[in-house]
């Protein structure tokens, strides 16, 4: 995918230790925000990704993230610097891990830059490569009893065995 | 011993997800004859017992970094067979 490249050529400022965690426990995307805002910084855009109640047209109650720990948070710091190089804005993500509820926030981005426009792009553009590039895994539990992981490259990005269709994401 | 190349590299495979539970483990010593790539080591671990069930193409990463099936691969190498990532 691509996304149109920054008109400046530069960061704000270098990100020398980019803010890209996986947790354990809840997210909080204010405190995120927190960290990268400053006096300078008039545009913050935060993106928090829930867990959904359903899948392919069956009701999911839970799911379970796991990951290859070493490769995805090198790779989301890799993400988060090299959105800091292409927009003049700074972004910070975490992922959460383990067993999450409905409704519980799975990934928090949030980007801060002086205007707007960079900070929505940054934020689009993290998300977006964190699906893409991230080795995390997903294992959804649906009403019925059964499990499946989840394959975004199969058909429709439906569950195994689904019988709906709807929006995958 | 001779000054060549060692005849074989042994590697340190990593399964997760849906792979792990296909094969039945999460990590293998698989030893290959020198030179290996990646594709070699695929090839190596499909037939394991399970391994039928990996899908045609494997994405793959090698010490931490995504890798092709060119990728060659050095002894000790940590391989790592990386299911449909879905993060997010």
């Amino acid at each position: 995918m691509k996304w149109p490249s920054s008109r400046r050529s530069r960061a704000a400022e270098p990100v020398s230790n980019p803010v890209a965690r996986l947790v354990l426990g809840p997210i909080d995307a204010a405190a995120l925000a927190a960290e990268v805002a400053r006096p300078d910084r008039g545009g913050v855009v935060s993106f928090v990704g829930l867990v959904r109640d359903h899948h392919g047209g069956r009701t999911v109650i839970r799911l379970e993230y796991s990951a290859y720990a070493p490769m995805a948070e090198a790779e989301l710091a890799r993400i988060v610097s090299e959105a800091g190089e292409r927009w003049p804005a700074i972004v910070a993500a975490e992922h959460r891990l383990g067993s999450l509820a409905i409704g519980d926030a799975a990934v928090a981005v949030v980007a801060a830059a002086a205007h707007r426009g960079d900070a929505f792009e940054a934020c689009r553009h993290v998300i977006e490569q964190i699906k893409a590039r991230v080795p995390i895994w997903k294992r959804e539990y649906y009403a019925d009893g059964s499990v499946a992981w989840v394959d975004p490259t199969a058909a429709a990005g439906a569950a195994p065995a689904a019988a709906g269709q709807g929006p995958s994401r | 011993m001779s000054l060549a190349a060692p005849a074989t590299v042994t590697l340190h495979v990593l399964l997760f997800a849906r792979y792990a539970e296909l094969l039945g483990q999460d990590t293998l010593t698989v030893t290959l004859p020198a030179p290996a790539t990646v594709g070699d080591l695929i090839a190596r671990v499909r037939a394991e017992p399970g391994g039928t069930g990996l899908p045609a193409r494997v994405l793959a990463a090698v010490n931490l970094v995504q890798a092709s099936d060119a990728t060659p691969l050095a002894e000790a190498d940590e391989v790592a067979l990386l299911p449909p990532l879905a993060g997010g």
